[in-house]
């Protein structure tokens, strides 16, 4: 840029304030004054929090968190059953969890809520319960072939108890990280008499409002990351991810969630050049199209070959290794980065003390665990590019029930 | 156990939440019943304390007055209608009112069913029955969800 411009620009970002005229000064503050780049206009400040009104609703015949579109920052927690934790006991927790989201998802506070205040700009917030082996049996259901840890892919996996499994599994996800830590904390507490905090994990996206509504989100290795993702609504999203005829009478309308903690090993990352990047991929970074052309949405050409003969997509790609032909027999991926602060002791591949503690919490929605993400998982363990840089820490799986409604509580199929 | 200053500042919090509580009730009432009972909980209790407490939003859909005189519950061989008075407990003179119209929300610090010699635990999730005693002979029945709560520890006074 050319110095008389940045100088302007400069200028005109110092003025803003100041320039938006006095009434607006004092209104907007010193905050979220700027111009947009290329323009001459000011940003415009949202004075009415709009999204943090957003309410998605809580009942219905799935889970809310399934359907919508993933908001701005997540938590997962998973609990671990106390032993007195019975049937009945069950019933009744789910109950209290149920009421809890049903609430507070809905922007006013729970029962024995000291700060509703929290609760009020619930910004998209969803919460999605899902069930482990342990407590379809103890509710003394049939639990799926699939419900329970994934087979081992030792190419791969090098997980940690810490992060995998558990009884029950909370995601919360939305746009406003206030709204989700309010939840957490009324579910948290609303849980001591019946299970035990086996692990929690919080991750994020671009926060909402920047990028444009619908974007496909960037991981941490700086990739366009989902892009033939089925969207809830489409009926490709349906086919891949509602439970069936072949699923138990009580997960109809349900679906499966398997979470998986993958590290990135950002200094590892670091030495490759973006050829090399777009190659372990088979797309390109700045817009994510495949590297046989097109745009983002469009399919990736397995077979299209370049001049030398080979296929323009290596075959040991990501994009090569994970493709699935029919997008009702393929996953429906739920991705958040994280960005945790090291731990003690840690080095990087150099040896050098770590500087990076960064990844990728994978969920996925699959309405049949074996058939759906399994088949898919192999492939990528026995032969993917990217597994040079991502190590899998965490695992776990998760039966996800259908929803509820007004009066009901989620999991109460479970008991029919 | 007698945290006073915490106690002050959450029935401060608790004016707020009952206002939204009401609101969102008034939606879902149906106006046959003149007092309609929303959101209501109850402590649980341990074998140790065998004490509890209830609290709910009380509407009345008439255009009189209605006066609470006494609450029964299966659970419990005593229910006092409680006041907190500069952070003690005492019994509500007069019993509880509940302005023609209006709305009188029982919240931990301050109005209360104070449950006393419970003979078994409350346990959280359990659902508990209650019934209202009005001046009038009448009586409203409600269930209350039990939840785990550290709050609502005010000074039990001479009764403690």
């Amino acid at each position: 840029m050319p110095a008389e411009t940045s100088g302007l620009s400069r200028r005109r970002l110092l003025l803003g304030g100041a320039a938006a005229g006095a009434g607006a000064a004092i209104t907007l503050g010193a905050e979220r004054t700027g111009l947009l780049p290329g323009s001459m206009a000011a940003a415009s400040v949202d004075t009415a929090g709009v999204n943090g009104a957003r309410i998605v609703p809580f009942h219905g015949a799935h889970q809310a968190g399934v359907t919508s579109t993933p908001g701005a920052h997540a938590t997962y927690l998973a609990f671990d059953l106390l032993p007195a934790t019975d049937r009945e006991r069950l019933r009744a927790w789910l109950r209290l969890l149920t009421d809890d989201a049903a609430r507070i998802t809905q922007g006013r506070g729970a029962l024995a809520d000291l700060e509703p205040e929290l609760a009020v700009r619930p910004a998209g917030l969803t919460a999605t319960f899902g069930v482990g082996r342990e407590a379809v049996v103890r509710a003394g259901a049939d639990a799926p072939a699939w419900l329970g840890p994934l087979p081992a892919f030792p190419e791969i996996d090098a997980l940690e108890d810490r992060w995998s499994h558990g009884d029950l599994m909370v995601l919360l996800h939305g746009d406003d990280p206030t709204s989700i830590s309010h939840l957490a904390r009324m579910i948290l507490r609303d849980s001591r008499s019946f299970a035990t905090l086996r692990w929690r994990q919080t991750g994020f996206r671009r926060a909402y409002g920047s990028d444009a509504s619908g974007t496909t989100m960037r991981n941490l290795f700086g990739q366009v990351d989902g892009s033939r993702n089925p969207r809830p609504g489409d009926d490709a999203f349906a086919a891949a991810v509602w439970a069936g005829d072949e699923a138990p009478a009580w997960l109809r309308g349900g679906t499966s969630l398997v979470l998986r903690r993958i590290a990135m090993d950002l200094e590892g990352w670091d030495e490759v050049g973006r050829e090399g990047r777009e190659a372990a991929v088979g797309r390109r970074l700045a817009d994510g199209a495949p590297l046989t052309g097109g745009s983002e949405r469009d399919e990736v050409d397995l077979d299209a070959t370049g001049p030398n003969g080979f296929t323009v997509i290596n075959p040991a790609a990501h994009a090569a290794r994970a493709h699935v032909a029919d997008p009702a027999q393929g996953i429906v991926r739920i991705g958040y980065s994280y960005d945790d602060p090291v731990e003690a002791g840690a080095v990087d591949g150099e040896g050098r003390p770590a500087v990076s503690n960064t990844g990728l919490l994978f969920g996925s929605w699959q309405r049949d665990v074996d058939a759906q993400y399994v088949p898919m998982q192999e492939r990528l363990a026995q032969a993917d590019l990217l597994n040079t840089w991502t190590t899998p820490i965490g695992s776990g799986v998760w039966a996800i029930p259908p929803g509820c409604e007004e009066g009901g509580f989620v999991g109460e199929t479970l008991f029919t | 156990m007698f945290t006073r200053p915490r106690f002050l500042t959450s029935a401060a919090v608790a004016v707020v939440a009952a206002a939204t509580l009401a609101g969102c009730a008034s939606d879902d009432a149906s106006a046959t019943d003149p007092l309609e009972v929303t959101d209501p909980w109850v402590t649980t209790a341990t074998p140790e304390d065998m004490m509890s407490a209830a609290f709910a939003t009380l509407t009345n859909t008439t255009d009189a007055d209605i006066t609470i005189v006494a609450a029964t519950s299966d659970v419990s061989p005593e229910i006092q209608l409680h006041e907190v008075v500069d952070g003690a407990m005492q019994e509500k003179d007069g019993g509880f009112v509940v302005p023609a119209g209006e709305s009188l929300v029982l919240e931990p610090g301050g109005l209360h069913l104070m449950l006393i010699g419970l003979p078994e635990a409350v346990v959280a999730g359990d659902a508990v029955d209650f019934r209202l005693e009005l001046a009038d002979g009448g009586t409203v029945a409600f269930t209350a969800t039990a939840k785990d709560f550290d709050g609502a520890n005010e000074d039990y006074g001479d009764e403690g």
